[in-house]
Parts: structure tokens; C-alpha cells; sequence
């Protein structure tokens, strides 16, 4: 099946270039990066753009460099860049954990994690691990640059506060010591969208970041069971405390992946496993990273 | 547009139109026939090639993409004979329609050469992906891992 619709094509070499091109066709022009969304809507003419603006040819998106305790991620990162970085390896493993469950390796070896979360579908697998760290999206438009903060990204259901003539440059994202987990629950180990995910990041103090994807129109942190976390030592009493909000939390549909129902109660083993790994990462022990819990 | 792409060491300049996706133009212009259509949606792994060095799937790459760019398909890499991998596939009846080959050597090709003494784990997180409706995967995995350790049983 052929892409139906023409549309014109250009390849700017500078973010600010992209930009204006952007500006100059609003509504009507897509940010093309690894594609391997963008491509699929365009042959099942889900997007119909006039225009595809391609960004791989602007330089400095692909960096993944460390400042104090500050990563900088571009926007052309890819997911196997993530798994393949010593960077990310010894300050975020969480991230290569989470890539390492996105899709296969030709995906990964195009597609990027900024991409991911400007498609903001809601089993997008960046999207509960990047709610744990304070993440930052740094953009680019026509009137200049800007920062959103990333419980400020995802606005609904592949929606996000990203503008039509912005274009991510970078994320910055805080990487202090912590431990994370994501969790995700696939039909089988090896390639599948989620169907129910959890992302938690622990840092020193009992504090909790706790965030699901999957089981709503977006990713989204759960400030009831964050709080309910917040400074006490994790026990089992504290775990099924917080397991007992998931159902209220959440918002989970049925459809041909999985019941609302499955999806909440596979939520409440992924948390009750996921916590106590988290923690345990923090604290230098725990499964090694890339483990499955479930 | 025009477009100047290596094709297993050949090089071609083609016109082609910004929908032009990537696969067909390999198919029907350049005349390369291993990358497969199947899902056409990044599922099924048939139509995976390598770019600059690296798997992707060619259904959803647009042809305008790769300008200046270098694409190896499985004919590439077994230009004058085949290559070993390719050998133990027959040896170890890794495959019986074909259909999934090209793309599952190319697959395994990738891995061997960023890991070459890959382990069982290793090996099939490199094929998922890579749909195969015939073997149910154990001689493909059994091929790679022989050709890990040189050939040897």
C-alpha cells in the first residue's frame, strides 16, 4: 500500500530554519524524525501533512552528554543510542531499561525517544519513565526558545503542549543517585506495545515518583500515591496501602490488547513488585536493571 | 527529488517523489528484491535492510530519507558466496519458505557484529521482530548462535 496523498518534502539544516519553515504552514506541516510513526499514519493516512520537515540533517540532536547532575538528551536520540550509552548506563539505566522494551532492534535504531513523547499515544514507554525524573523539554519555535516542564508535556490523548511550529532541541533531565524500575506488561517478552505500564523512581529519603502509562488518555504521575509514600520506610503494610489506591488512580479501557479490568490488577502487581526494586536500586542492590518483574 | 544512495556497493541517483516510501523504490526502481512486503507497518520485520550499517525497517523510511546514505540488503553481503551465517541457516534448516530470511540474516548479521558471543538472550531479543511463521524460530536461533562460535556444533 503506497502513501496516498503527495506532500512536499524539506530537510533544513538548522533548528531555527525548521522552525520558520513550520511557521510558514500552520496546521499542515509534520516534524519528521525517525518516522517510524509518522511514516505508518501517513500510509494509513491517519495524518494527511502538506508539508514533512525533516530534522536529521540539523547537527548537535544527537548529543547525550552529563553536567554535575544534569543529563542532556537531543532530540534525535534513538533508543538504541540510550541502550548503547555508557552515560546512561551509569547515571539513568532506567532509560536503557525502558528502551530495551521498545518494540525491536530496526525500531529502535530509529526511532527517537523525543518522537515518542510528541506522539504522546498513551502506552508511549518514555512517558512514565521521563514523569520520574524532573525532566525538562526544551523547544524551538519561530518566536524563539522556551522550556515545559514535563508534567506540563502531555495534555490528552497524543496531545501535548508542544506548539505547531515548535521543535524539541533537547530534554534536560535531574539524574541525583536513584533507582527506577519500569514495568511493563506485554503479550509476550520480545516486541509489543504496553498494555499497562509503570515507571517509579526512588530517591534517598523515601521519596517516590510513581507514574502509569497505558491505563489513561495520557501517562500520568499519581500525587495520592506519591504522597502516601512520601518519608516513610517502604514495608508491606505501606506497599498494599498505596496498591489499594491503583484502581481509583487509574483509568483504564477495554480493548483488543486487554480488559480494564486485567489492566488494573496487572497495575497493582506491578506496583507492589515494582516499589520495593526501586528502592533497592537506590540503595545499590535489588534485580540488575533490564530485569523483567513481570 | 533526486536521491544518490549506495545500494550494495553500487551506486544509484534516482528521482523519486517525497511519498515515495523506501522499500517499493528498492523494490520496483533499483530492482532489490529481499527486503519483503508484509505488515507494512514496522511489525513483521520482512522488509528490514541495513542503513549506514544498522537494521531498519524499509517500510517506513521515506526513499527521500536516505539521501547520501548506504544500503546493504542480503544480496549485498553474499555478493560472491554465501556468508557463514547464511551456510549454517542451510545446515541447521533455519528456514523453509523463505519469506523471513533475508531479514533475519541481516538481523543476526547486526548482532554478531556488535556482539559476537551473543547468548541464547542475547540472540532472540535481536530477532523479536522478526516474524517467522515456519520454523518457530529454534533453528534460526540455533544457526546464530553456530555461527557465534565459529561454525562449530
Amino acid at each position: 500500500m503506497v502513501i496516498a496523498k503527495e506532500f512536499e518534502y524539506q530537510r533544513p539544516s538548522t533548528i531555527e530554519e525548521a522552525a520558520q519553515i513550520l511557521a510558514g504552514h500552520p496546521g499542515s506541516a509534520r516534524v519528521l524524525a525517525g518516522g517510524t510513526d509518522l511514516v505508518a499514519w501517513l500510509r494509513d493516512d491517519a495524518v494527511a501533512p502538506d508539508l514533512v520537515v525533516d530534522i536529521k540533517a540539523i547537527p548537535d540532536l544527537h548529543d547525550i552528554s552529563l553536567e554535575g547532575d544534569i543529563l542532556h538528551l537531543g532530540s534525535l536520540v534513538t533508543f538504541s543510542d540510550l541502550i548503547n550509552s555508557d552515560i546512561v548506563h551509569e547515571r539513568a539505566p532506567l532509560l536503557a531499561e525502558m528502551a530495551e522494551t521498545v518494540a525491536s532492534t530496526g525500531i529502535r535504531n530509529r526511532a527517537t525517544m523525543v518522537g515518542n513523547i510528541c506522539s504522546a499515544v498513551p502506552s508511549c514507554d518514555a512517558g512514565p519513565v521521563l514523569l520520574g525524573y524532573d525532566t525538562t523539554v526544551h523547544l524551538i519555535g519561530s518566536a524563539g526558545a522556551r522550556s515545559i516542564d514535563i508534567n506540563d508535556w502531555f495534555v490528552g490523548l497524543r496531545e501535548t503542549a508542544r506548539t505547531g511550529d515548535e521543535i524539541v532541541s533537547h530534554l534536560t533531565m535531574q539524574v541525583p543517585p536513584h533507582g527506577g524500575v519500569y514495568v511493563k506488561l506485554m503479550r509476550y517478552a520480545g516486541e509489543d506495545l504496553a498494555q499497562a505500564a509503570v515507571g517509579i523512581v526512588a530517591y534517598p529519603g523515601d521519596q517516590y515518583r510513581v507514574a502509569f502509562g497505558a491505563v489513561a488518555p495520557k501517562p500520568f504521575r499519581s500525587a495520592r500515591i506519591e504522597n502516601a509514600l512520601q518519608g516513610k520506610p517502604l514495608d508491606e503494610a505501606l506497599i498494599a496501602e498505596v496498591v489499594a489506591m491503583v484502581a481509583d488512580e487509574i483509568r483504564p479501557i477495554d480493548d483488543i490488547r486487554a480488559t480494564a479490568a486485567y489492566r488494573t490488577r496487572i497495575c497493582e502487581v506491578m506496583l507492589e513488585r515494582g516499589l520495593p526494586a526501586a528502592r533497592d536500586r537506590l540503595n545499590g542492590s535489588g534485580p540488575a536493571y533490564g530485569t523483567r518483574l513481570i | 527529488m533526486e536521491v544518490t544512495v549506495k545500494v550494495n556497493g553500487e551506486r544509484w541517483d534516482i528521482d523519486v517523489a517525497p511519498a515515495d516510501v523506501l522499500l517499493d523504490v528498492l523494490r520496483e526502481r533499483i530492482g532489490v528484491k529481499s527486503p519483503k512486503i508484509g505488515c507494512e507497518r514496522g511489525d513483521c520485520g520482512s522488509c528490514t535492510i541495513l542503513l549506514d550499517g544498522k537494521t531498519v525497517r524499509s517500510c517506513l523510511v521515506l526513499a527521500v530519507e536516505v539521501d547520501g546514505q548506504e544500503i546493504t540488503t542480503v544480496e549485498g553481503i553474499s555478493y560472491e558466496s554465501l556468508s557463514q551465517l547464511q551456510n549454517l541457516f542451510l545446515s541447521n534448516n533455519a528456514f523453509q519458505c523463505g519469506f523471513c530470511a533475508p531479514a533475519i540474516v541481516l538481523s543476526a548479521t547486526e548482532l554478531l557484529d556488535n556482539n559476537p558471543n551473543p547468548t541464547r538472550h542475547d540472540v532472540q531479543e535481536a530477532l523479536a521482530g522478526n516474524l517467522c511463521r515456519c520454523t518457530g524460530y529454534e533453528p534460526i536461533i540455533e544457526a546464530v548462535l553456530a555461527a557465534a562460535r565459529g561454525g562449530a556444533k
